[in-house]
């Protein structure tokens, strides 16, 4: 009898345990599209994990991942500008607005909490969308604007022709259950 | 009975609490899951230095892949020369070189010097890179060989000097470390064979051992030093060892090393070797590198 209670309540604890997705696929890429010139960079080595029930989501970049078409600006963004020495990953960690996990279509969602880049965190909404596959999978997909003075990412004075002080960031996220 | 039923009650209270916390932390937690469950990647030291030259001497690094360098240096004559001679700047040495990434670690580089019309070509090759992550490496070694051959004098002015007498070739390994964002140092044991020499004043096999370091001053500026300890030189040298003060400044694609220097040589037997000047009588060598990095391969 006794027993049978404390596999019952056991079994009540796991329960709240979380249904996790973990990313399987996810690109983030950014542009900084200035007079001189257009900078591109993508990174594909970006982890990100949902929990479906709570709707909690965090990603992690590994920055020095990002790659640049042209390796000295690959360095000089590693050592002068994010400092990935010092500060070797941006994250995100918050929550989803609500979303259906039974819908097949594309759905809004905004995505609010802590980015933390450069050392310096910042509250954000990002909004985005979120879509369910046909194999259960959820991909994530937003679009925003960076503001590199907003993480204390500074131009020097010489390059404000070339790096633009807002850059466009993508994010891509494929993830499935755990 | 009863106290079955209390301490299942009581084992239920906890396992609501439980779920309580559990959710309070989930937040947290994810983030701490997710980075535990990052792959772990090795993380190469960036920017030992700023150039492929300390100063004078090369550095650890090497271009990376697909990257070509082109290097043009000057050094002009004696600050103590004078106002005739325009302290210096009338007696400017030219070098103009490339350096070329075949991969991260493998670079290639020639060059022509218009002091004592050295023609140099070398192989460097980074064996170790300092790094953290899967391996915990402090020191990157750069492994450095050259050829000089030096075109001084006309070969139809002394017909008795073979090609093979032109010859100088260099070894070098270059020991880095970045000890910090600001600060990293380099030791650079080295030897030098010259094929022909005045064995009055010097020898075929010399042995060096340089020492170079650099400190960051903002983050495009840095202040580098560099000194070349022959060992065992002739007795009867007339040569000094050389010492180099460099800072450079990068902007984009461009470094612009100014320098101070008692040797105005640009090529390692004329630098380690056959440094004229002695730097505290004030034989000091102005001069600059600049440096345009241009990424051929994609």
């Amino acid at each position: 009898m006794n027993k049978g209670l404390l596999i019952f309540c056991l079994l009540l604890t796991g329960t709240a345990e979380a249904q996790k997705y973990n990313s399987t696929k996810g690109s983030i890429s950014f542009l900084s599209d200035a007079l001189i010139e257009d900078i591109a960079a993508e990174n594909t080595a970006a982890l990100a994990i949902l929990d479906a029930s709570s709707r909690q989501l965090a990603f992690s970049v590994p920055v020095n991942e990002f790659q640049f078409e042209k390796k000295l600006m690959q360095a000089h963004f590693n050592e002068k500008y994010l400092e990935t020495e010092k500060y070797p990953k941006a994250t995100f960690q918050g929550s989803l607005s609500d979303f259906s996990m039974t819908s097949k279509a594309s759905q809004q969602v905004t995505a609010k909490g802590k980015l933390t880049i450069h050392g310096v965190t910042k509250d954000v909404q990002i909004p985005g969308t979120l879509l369910i596959d046909a194999k259960s999978e959820i991909k994530i997909n937003a679009a925003f604007v960076v503001a590199l003075k907003d993480y204390n990412v500074k131009i020097p004075k010489l390059l404000w022709e070339n790096i633009a002080e807002e850059v466009n960031v993508k994010i891509d996220f494929t993830l499935q259950p755990k | 009975m009863s106290l079955s039923v209390r301490s299942a009650l009581k084992l239920f209270s906890v396992s609501v609490l439980l779920m309580l916390v559990v959710d309070a932390t989930a937040q947290d937690d994810l983030l701490k899951e997710l980075e535990e469950s990052a792959p772990v990647k090795a993380v190469y030291t960036e920017a030992t230095f700023k150039g492929t030259r300390a100063v004078n001497g090369h550095s650890i690094e090497t271009k990376r892949a697909g990257e070509l360098e082109f290097l043009i240096s000057h050094r002009f004559g004696r600050l103590n020369s004078g106002a005739y001679e325009f302290w210096g700047l009338d007696q400017a040495f030219i070098r103009i070189g490339f350096e070329y990434g075949i991969n991260d670690r493998l670079g290639v580089g020639i060059g022509r010097n218009s002091f004592n019309k050295i023609y140099d070509g070398y192989v460097k090759y980074k064996v170790l890179r300092q790094q953290i992550g899967i391996k915990n490496i402090p020191v990157t070694i750069t492994a450095f060989s050259s050829l000089a051959i030096q075109s001084v004098p006309r070969a139809s002015d002394k017909p008795d000097i073979l090609f093979s007498d032109r010859l100088a070739y260099t070894a070098q390994l270059h020991i880095g470390r970045k000890f910090s964002q600001n600060l990293s140092l380099q030791l650079s044991p080295t030897i030098i064979h010259t094929n022909l020499v005045d064995q009055q004043i010097l020898k075929n096999d010399q042995y060096a051992l340089g020492i170079a370091g650099r400190y960051k001053l903002t983050r495009s500026l840095s202040l580098n030093a560099e000194y070349y300890y022959r060992v065992d030189p002739v007795e009867q040298t007339p040569y000094y060892n050389s010492l180099a003060f460099g800072l450079d400044i990068e902007t984009g694609g461009h470094v612009f090393q100014l320098i101070v220097s008692n040797t105005q040589g640009m090529v390692e037997r004329t630098i380690i070797n056959e440094t004229e000047g002695d730097f505290l009588a004030g034989d000091i060598h102005f001069g600059f590198n600049i440096t345009r990095t241009f990424q051929l391969v994609k």
